[in-house]
C-alpha cells in the first residue's frame, strides 16, 4: 500500500503527503459511511427500493395489478440497486470496518497514542460520527443497544481476560481482590445512592422527586469497575503485576454484585420499599448468583476439555470448540441470571490447561489470535458506539446531580480502597503501601457496562431516566478522559514498579520449587492447614485424577521442570545461532551439554544417546564462524505483547530458503574437517503434541547438530532441539503444579527431518540409521510441520511454577 | 523469646504442638516424631526438612530448637531498623535464605556441588525423568549461577540467583507473624 511506501521513503516532505493523502483517504470514508448509516437508519428507506431505474415499471404495473389483472411486460432491469436486502449485515461490517481503521490510523500518528489513549481517541472518533450523522440530518441509530452489548460485544472481550487470566497472581490475592470486589462495591454504591438522595431532598435543586430506591440503583449502576476501560487503559501502562491483577480482578469479581444490586433495586423500585427479608434474600441471590456463575462455567470448561480430548483427527475444528462452549456457559449463565462475566472467566481459566495440552499447535495460534482479534474489535467498537449514543441522546443535563456524581464516585472509591487496604494489610504478607493504593484508587475507571445497564432501565418505572444515563455518560467521560489520560504519567511521576521484564532463570524455577516443597512441609509440621497446605493437595487430585480424564495420551505424565527447562534450553540454542555475530552468549555453550531425549520411561527410546566430550575454546569460535557466515539473520523477537501488535512470525521468509541454506551446509562440512566436537539436541516423544509446540523464533535452520560419525567423516546433521515450548506455561497453579502443559519440541524437527532425511543420505552412510530414527517419529510429528505462529508473548512468559 | 520475635502467643500454640507431636512426652522429639507426620512422608523433601530441625550429630530436638528453626519462617518486619551491630534476625531475607541454603547442602561445606544439586532435583522430579535429563538440567543450573567458576554454587550465588524471588513472600507462614 501507499502507506507503507510512504513510512519507508526517505524524504519527510513526501511521507508527510502520503500521510495526508491517507487521512483524507479515511475522512471521506468516514464520510461516505455515516452518511450511509445515517441514512440506512432513516425510516423512509423501506420505501426507497424503486431507486434502481427499471423498478419504476413494476411500481406501476403492482398498483394496476390489483385492478386490471393484466401483466404489463417491462423492461427487463439490467442492474438494480437494493440496498434494503442486504441492509442490517453492510451495516454490522460498515461499523467494524470503521473500528478497525480508526485502530490503524491512531498507530500511524506516532505521538497520539503515547499521549492520550486508545479508548479516549474512540470515543472522540464515536462522537465525530455520531456529530455527522446529526448533521446530515438523519436519526442517530441507536447502537449502544443492550442486547446487543451483552450479548455480542462484551464476550469476547471478558473471554479474552478470563483465558489469558495470569492465575497464579491472581489466586495469591484472591482475598484482596474479592474484598475491594465486593465490600467496596458494596461500599461504592451506597455511599453514592445514600448522599445523591440526601442531595436531592435539599431544596432548590428541583431534584426531590427522586426516591431513595431510585438513588441506590444509580448508585449501584455507576459504582461498578469496569473491566473494558480497566483493561484499555491499563494495557498501555505497564504497571506491575500486582496492581494490575488487582484493579482487573476486581473489575470481573463485581459483576455478581452488581448483577444482584441492579435487579434488587431494580425489582423494589416499584414497590417502593426494601424489606430486611429482601436484604436477606439478596444476600443469598448473591451467593447464588457468583458461585452458580463459576459453576456453569466450571461445567463448560470440564465439558471443552474433554471434548478436547478426542480432536485428535479433526484439527481443523478445535478452536470453534474453545469458543462455542465459552459462549454457551455466558448465555446459559445469564438464561438463570447468573454472573455470566463469572462464569466465562471461569470456563476459560478451567479449560485452559487441558485444551492446550491437547489440542494442536496450530489451533492453539488460532485460538488466541481469535480472542485478540474480536476482543479488539469488540472493544474499539464499544468505545465509538459510546461516543455515539452520547451524540443520540436524549439528554437530560442537571448539573447539580451530575456534578454530585462525579464528586462522590472519586470521594467514595478513595475512601473504600484506604479503608479496606487497612483491614486487608493486616492479613497481608506483601503489604499494600499508599502509593498502591493511590493506583488501586486512580484506576478505578466507569464504563459502557454502567451505560449499558443505565440503558435498560424502563422508561415509565424511572422517569428520571435521561438524567441518569446523563450523568453515567458524564462519569465514564470523566474517568476515561481524565484518569485514563492522566493515569500514565502519574504512573511515571510516582515511580510506581513497572512490568519486570520477567525472563526466569532455571535457578530460579528449581529453587521456586524448591520453596514451596519446604513451606508445604513446614506447615505440616506446624499443622497448619495453609494456603501451601491445599495448593499441594489440588496439585496432587489433580495430576492423579483430573488430568487422566481429560487429557489425552501420555502428556500428562511431563513434569513441569523439564518443560521449563527444555525450554530454556532451546531459548539458548536459537540465541546461539543468531547471535552468530560472536555476542558473547549469557551462559555460553555449556561445556558440557547433554540434553537427552525426553521420554516416558514406557517408550522406547527413539533415538540412540549421544554423549558429549569437552567444547573449547577455538571450537567454539570455529562453530560460530561458520554459523555466522552461513546463516540467515533473522528477525528479532519482540518480548512485549498487547493488543496492538502482534509478533511477527519469523519462519514464514525463512521457510523457503531453508532448503537452500541445507545445500549450502552440505558444502560446509566438507571444510570441517576437524570437527569432533558437536552439540545435539535430544529429539522427541513421538507422539506428544505439547512437545511439538515449540516456539522458534528464529531461522528453521537454527540449530546444527555437528556430529563425529563413528568412521571419522564429519558430518552436520540439522536437528532441532526438543525443548518444550516458552508458550503458555500459564497455568492454573491449582491444578497443573507438575505440568499439564508441558509443551513443545521444535516442532519444525519433524520438518527438519524429512529434510534432513535427504540430507543425511548424501552424508557418509548415515542414512539409514537417521532415516529410521526420523520415521520412527515421523507420524508422530507429522501434525508439527506447521509454522510455530507467535513468539513469546508476556503473558506467556509467565513464570512454569507457581 | 526475643531471638525468635514470636509474640507469646505463638509460643503457646507452638509448644501445643510441639506436645502434639511429642507422642512419647519426653519433651524431645525424635526423627520418627517427624515421620509420623503425614504430609511430610509425601513431600520431595520431606527427610531434609525433619534434617534441618536437628543440629548436626543430634537425635533429638528440643521445644527450644523446635521454636528457633521455626521462626525462620516468621514473615519479615519491614519496620525493623537497620542496625548494623545487632545480629542479623533470624527471620530476615538473608537467613531465609541461608536456611534454604542449608537444606541443599547437605555436607556443610558452604557450596551446592552438582552431586547435592541432582540428588534435590531427583528427589523433586520424582522419577519422571531419566538420569541424562537431569544432569543436564544439573549442569544448566550451576553453569547460570556459577559466577567463579568453580563448578557448585556457593551461597552468594545462591542468594544473587534468587534476587527476583520475593523470599519473604516464598518463605513465611501468614500465622506465624
Amino acid at each position: 500500500m501507499s502507506v507503507r511506501l510512504a513510512l519507508h521513503s526517505p524524504s519527510g516532505s513526501r511521507s508527510f503527503l502520503e500521510r495526508g493523502l491517507l487521512l483524507l483517504v479515511m475522512l471521506i470514508f468516514l464520510e461516505g459511511t455515516v452518511l450511509t448509516l445515517g441514512a440506512a437508519s432513516s425510516p423512509d428507506i423501506g420505501a426507497q427500493d424503486n431507486t434502481g431505474g427499471g423498478h419504476d415499471h413494476r411500481g406501476i404495473a403492482g398498483s394496476h395489478d390489483h385492478t386490471n389483472y393484466t401483466y404489463i411486460k417491462k423492461a427487463f432491469p439490467v442492474l438494480s440497486l437494493d440496498y434494503h436486502h442486504i441492509q442490517v449485515p453492510f451495516e454490522i461490517s460498515l461499523w467494524v470496518l470503521l473500528a478497525s481503521l480508526m485502530k490503524l490510523g491512531f498507530h500511524l500518528i506516532p505521538r497520539l497514542s503515547s499521549i492520550v489513549p486508545e479508548s479516549c481517541l474512540l470515543i472522540v472518533v464515536g462522537l465525530l460520527v455520531g456529530g455527522l450523522i446529526k448533521l446530515a440530518g438523519e436519526e442517530v441509530p441507536p447502537v449502544l443497544d443492550s442486547n446487543l452489548f451483552f450479548l455480542c460485544l462484551l464476550p469476547p472481550i471478558i473471554l479474552d481476560a478470563g483465558y489469558f487470566l495470569p492465575i497464579r497472581p491472581f489466586m495469591e490475592n484472591i482475598g484482596t481482590i474479592l474484598m475491594f470486589a465486593v465490600v467496596g462495591t458494596l461500599w461504592n454504591a451506597f455511599f453514592v445512592g445514600g448522599l445523591l438522595y440526601a442531595v436531592c431532598q435539599i431544596e432548590g435543586t428541583y431534584l426531590s422527586q427522586v426516591e431513595l430506591l431510585p438513588c441506590l440503583l444509580f448508585g449501584s449502576i455507576i459504582s461498578a469497575v469496569d473491566p473494558v476501560a480497566v483493561l484499555a487503559v491499563f494495557e498501555e501502562i505497564h504497571i506491575n503485576e500486582l496492581l494490575h491483577i488487582l484493579v482487573f480482578g476486581e473489575s470481573l469479581l463485581n459483576d455478581a454484585v452488581t448483577v444482584v444490586l441492579y435487579h434488587l433495586f431494580e425489582e423494589y423500585s416499584g414497590a417502593g420499599e426494601v424489606t430486611p427479608m429482601d436484604v436477606v434474600l439478596g444476600v443469598i441471590c448473591f451467593l447464588i448468583v457468583s458461585l452458580g456463575g463459576i459453576a456453569v462455567g466450571a461445567i463448560y470448561g470440564i465439558l471443552a476439555a474433554f471434548t478436547s480430548r478426542f480432536t485428535s483427527h479433526t484439527r481443523v475444528i478445535e478452536p470453534l470448540f474453545v469458543f462455542v462452549y465459552s459462549y454457551m456457559a455466558y448465555l446459559s449463565a445469564e438464561m438463570f441470571h447468573l454472573s455470566g462475566i463469572m462464569a466465562l472467566i471461569a470456563c476459560g481459566a478451567v479449560m485452559r490447561p487441558y485444551v492446550e495440552a491437547n489440542i494442536s499447535h496450530k489451533s492453539h495460534t488460532t485460538v488466541k489470535y481469535f480472542l485478540k482479534m474480536w476482543s479488539s474489535v469488540s472493544e474499539t467498537l464499544i468505545f465509538i458506539f459510546l461516543g455515539v449514543a452520547t451524540v443520540a441522546g436524549p439528554h437530560a443535563w442537571n448539573w447539580t446531580f451530575v456534578s454530585v456524581t462525579v464528586i462522590l464516585c472519586l470521594v467514595s472509591r478513595v475512601i473504600g480502597v484506604v479503608g479496606l487496604t487497612f483491614i486487608i494489610n493486616k492479613f497481608r504478607i506483601v503489604k499494600l503501601t499508599t502509593k498502591d493504593q493511590f493506583i488501586v484508587a486512580y484506576g478505578g475507571l466507569r464504563g459502557a457496562i454502567a451505560f449499558s445497564l443505565g440503558y435498560l432501565l424502563d422508561k415509565d418505572l424511572f422517569p428520571m431516566r435521561t438524567m441518569f444515563l446523563t450523568a453515567i455518560i458524564t462519569e465514564i467521560f470523566f474517568t476515561v478522559f481524565v484518569q485514563g489520560m492522566t493515569i500514565k504519567p502519574l504512573v511515571d511521576l510516582l515511580a510506581v514498579k513497572k512490568k519486570q521484564e520477567a525472563k526466569r532463570s532455571i535457578n530460579e524455577e528449581i529453587h521456586t520449587q524448591f520453596l514451596d516443597h519446604l513451606l508445604t512441609g513446614i506447615e505440616d509440621i506446624c499443622g497448619h492447614y495453609g494456603h501451601h497446605h491445599w495448593k499441594d493437595k489440588l496439585n496432587r487430585f489433580n495430576k492423579k485424577y483430573i488430568k487422566k480424564c481429560l487429557i489425552a495420551g501420555e502428556r500428562y505424565k511431563e513434569p513441569q521442570l523439564i518443560a521449563f527447562y527444555h525450554k530454556m534450553e532451546f531459548k539458548q540454542a536459537i540465541e546461539l545461532v543468531e547471535s552468530g555475530g560472536g555476542v558473547k552468549l549469557p551462559s555460553a555453550v555449556p561445556s558440557q551439554v547433554s540434553m537427552q531425549n525426553i521420554q516416558p520411561k514406557k517408550l522406547p527410546p527413539p533415538v540412540a544417546e549421544r554423549a558429549l566430550p569437552q567444547f573449547t575454546k577455538g571450537r567454539e569460535e570455529e562453530i560460530r564462524k561458520i554459523l555466522r557466515s552461513n546463516l540467515q539473520k533473522t528477525r528479532q523477537r519482540l518480548r512485549s505483547y498487547n493488543r496492538h501488535t502482534l509478533v511477527a512470525d519469523p519462519f514464514e521468509d525463512g521457510w523457503n530458503d531453508f532448503v537452500l541454506k541445507k545445500q549450502r551446509l552440505i558444502e560446509l562440512e566438507k571444510k570441517m574437517t576437524e570437527m569432533s566436537n558437536y552439540l545435539t539436541v535430544p529429539g522427541a516423544i513421538p507422539d506428544s503434541p505439547t512437545m511439538c509446540r515449540a516456539r522458534l523464533a528464529s531461522d528453521p535452520n537454527a540449530f546444527y547438530n555437528i556430529k563425529a560419525s563413528s568412521d571419522g567423516i564429519p558430518t552436520i546433521q540439522v536437528d532441532l532441539a526438543s525443548p518444550q515450548s516458552p508458550d503458555s506455561v500459564n497455568m492454573l497453579n491449582e491444578f497443573s503444579k507438575e505440568g499439564a502443559t508441558g509443551q513443545g519440541l521444535g516442532q519444525r524437527e519433524g520438518a527438519d527431518r524429512d529434510e534432513d532425511q535427504g540430507l543425511m543420505m548424501k552424508l557418509a552412510g548415515k542414512g539409514e540409521k537417521g532415516e529410521e530414527e526420523g520415521g520412527s517419529k515421523n507420524p508422530g510429528l507429522m501434525r508439527c510441520l506447521s509454522d510455530p505462529g507467535p513468539s513469546n508473548e508476556d503473558e506467556e512468559d509467565e513464570p512454569f511454577l507457581p | 523469646m526475643q531471638e525468635t520475635g514470636f509474640t507469646p502467643a505463638h509460643i503457646v500454640r507452638l509448644y501445643d504442638r510441639f506436645e502434639a507431636l511429642d507422642k512419647e512426652k519426653t519433651g524431645l522429639l525424635r526423627p520418627q516424631d517427624f515421620g509420623a507426620i503425614n504430609g511430610l512422608a509425601m513431600n520431595p523433601i520431606g527427610d531434609r526438612i525433619i534434617g534441618a530441625f536437628f543440629s548436626p550429630g543430634q537425635e533429638t530436638v528440643d521445644f527450644h530448637s523446635f521454636v528457633r528453626i521455626l521462626a525462620h519462617f516468621r514473615p519479615e518486619d519491614k519496620k525493623r531498623p537497620k542496625d548494623p551491630s545487632m545480629p542479623e534476625p533470624v527471620n530476615s531475607r538473608t537467613s531465609k535464605i541461608k536456611f534454604a541454603f542449608q537444606l541443599y547442602d547437605q555436607d556443610k561445606d558452604g557450596k551446592i556441588s552438582r552431586a547435592e544439586l541432582l540428588q534435590v532435583l531427583r528427589s523433586m522430579l520424582e522419577m519422571q525423568v531419566t538420569e541424562e535429563q537431569l544432569e543436564s538440567i544439573a549442569d544448566r543450573t550451576i553453569q547460570e549461577a556459577d559466577l567463579d567458576k568453580d563448578d557448585a554454587i556457593s551461597f552468594e550465588e545462591f542468594r544473587k540467583s534468587l534476587e527476583k524471588v520475593n523470599i519473604d513472600h516464598k518463605m513465611s507462614i501468614r500465622f506465624l507473624r
